[in-house]
């Protein structure tokens, strides 16, 4: 159990924001801080992590008292049994893969969890060699895996995913269920994107401005409130014909181009190059699964 | 040609490997305090140690005179405690040198530092390591160029020195007598040949060293 109380001032160019934040997470959960950047999420795991101090609180894992600002107990990051990945995975240039493994161990005599780690993730073929040879899912398995080395109580992931390809981004979302279930270990994870935390936690956690705005299984926090039988997008205008009694709009929606049907009315107030919302309610819309 | 002597370039090239030995172990310290302390008082060590790339380098020398001279405090202290004297002999020069070429080696170790992203040392801690650990194992390792090109600035800097030396060495030939101050005693006594010979030798062999860096660390840098 991690019971968490603190309060920080963030001082950030658009103004100051009171990070405050009460919460527990349970042991072995999965839990995600979700919100927009700049709303603390990230200054949440680094405090936990011991790479940031709050001004005030109380921060307790378990048994222990990482961080007590009544009793003077802060715990640096050395004693605190976590494995953070970073968002730029912090890895050593200068060692190769399995010498940043190694060199997370206490004692030379456990490097059997080294070879451990290495076959779970798949690098066993590499790891003779440098950070900077490796593509971005193999760097992202590398950070992962020196983070469980010390086989740590809670594992911060902080947008491990956020640079990957789809494809890769699955793949290491299957990964790191594997991880969080085979480890036992408790994991909290920074993400923006519904898919990973539909996916990979059992729990959310929304952080606005520095607050919890909403937190609960993620099918509640996020299906219960802002499900709504609207589609929105936005585009910009790329054509516009007359036929017949209506125009036909040519919009440019991401990467597809779709051709709407506007009145007359609604078409006199458009130009070519404007930005619109293109939205649709109450309608029924074929789902086709896509094929990998 | 008369009097030359091989002396004063070995002086020359010794008091170089001293100085740039005794910087890198002070250099680098010194660079990581630097890059990671947050204190007003950081940027008046920081426009100390970078002061000798304005100072005229008699002010430091004469500077450096006064301090150590016997008869005043701090050269009475290391006379008397240390049996060390640092004015007109080898020592001196030294320790003048450190002083002289301190921004050399600081400053591109500091800029490397500073160039290191911060979560390097913060996997170092998160994964328990302490922060000397982290110094040695992560960070210096990270900035070989850097130390590299420290290396060669200091090196290249002390042989070219000439003023600080003027003014706390003199010209002891054996003990402070080094190739720079040949050269000028030389031209004064118009020995052209002989200063033309010294000058040579120093051109030649500095120029190769810093060729010889120069490829090495375009290779090195090319293997990242």
């Amino acid at each position: 159990m991690i019971s968490l109380n603190i309060q920080k001032r963030l001082v950030a160019a658009e103004g100051n924001l009171d990070l405050k934040l009460d919460l527990q997470i349970r042991a072995q959960d999965f839990v995600t801080l979700f919100g927009k950047s700049g709303a603390g999420k990230t200054t949440t795991l680094r405090i936990l992590a011991g790479l940031a101090d709050p001004d005030a609180g109380l921060i307790r894992v378990g048994e222990e008292t990482w961080f007590d600002s009544r009793e003077g107990i802060n715990l640096p990051p050395q004693k605190r049994r976590i494995g953070f990945v970073f968002q730029d995975y912090a890895l050593f240039p200068n060692m190769t893969v399995r010498k940043n493994l190694e060199y997370a161990l206490e004692n030379r005599t456990e490097r059997g969890i080294v070879e451990e780690l290495l076959e779970i993730v798949g690098l066993k073929n590499l790891a003779n060699r440098k950070p900077g040879t490796l593509s971005g899912g193999q760097q992202q398995r590398v950070a992962l895996a020196r983070a469980l080395v010390r086989r740590p109580k809670i594992l911060l992931l902080d947008e491990p995913l956020s640079a990957l390809d789809l494809e890769m981004r699955l793949k290491l979302q299957d990964e790191l269920l594997n991880i969080h279930k085979q480890f036992k270990i408790t994991t909290i994870l920074v993400s923006h994107h519904f898919g990973e935390i539909f996916k990979l936690s059992n729990r959310v956690i929304v952080i606005e401005r520095g607050k919890i705005a909403r937190s609960g299984p993620p099918s509640e926090v996020f299906i219960g409130k802002k499900l709504s039988g609207k589609f929105k997008f936005e585009g910009e205008i790329l054509e516009m014909e007359k036929s017949e009694v209506v125009y036909i709009l040519t919009i440019s929606i991401g990467n597809n181009l779709v051709k709407v049907i506007a009145t007359e009315a609604e078409a006199q107030q458009l130009k070519i190059g404007d930005r619109v919302i293109v939205a649709s309610k109450a309608f029924n819309p074929v789902l086709i699964p896509l094929k990998n | 040609m008369p009097d030359f002597s091989w002396q004063p370039l070995w002086l020359t090239f010794k008091l170089a490997i001293l100085t740039t030995g005794a910087l890198l172990l002070v250099g680098a310290p010194l660079a990581y305090g630097l890059a990671h302390w947050e204190s007003r008082f950081k940027y008046f060590v920081q426009t100390l140690v970078s002061m000798p790339l304005v100072l005229p380098p008699t002010v430091l020398g004469f500077y450096l005179l006064l301090l150590f001279n016997p008869a005043n405090m701090v050269g009475r202290f290391l006379d008397s405690t240390f049996d060390l004297r640092l004015v007109f002999t080898f020592e001196g020069l030294v320790v003048a040198s450190v002083i002289y070429s301190l921004p050399f080696m600081v400053n591109p170790i500091q800029a490397g530092f500073q160039s290191l992203p911060a979560s390097l040392a913060e996997a170092s801690y998160t994964l328990g390591k302490s922060r000397l650990q982290t110094f040695w194992k992560v960070l210096l390792p990270n900035l070989k160029p850097s130390l590299l090109t420290g290396t060669v600035m200091s090196f290249a800097h002390t042989v070219g020195e000439f003023g600080v030396i003027l003014m706390i060495g003199g010209s002891i030939p054996g003990e402070t007598k080094v190739a720079s101050i040949a050269i000028y005693e030389e031209v004064e006594a118009l020995n052209y040949q002989t200063a033309n010979a010294y000058a040579l030798v120093l051109f030649s062999i500095t120029f190769t060293i810093l060729l010889t860096v120069y490829l090495v660390n375009r290779r090195y840098l090319k293997a990242f």
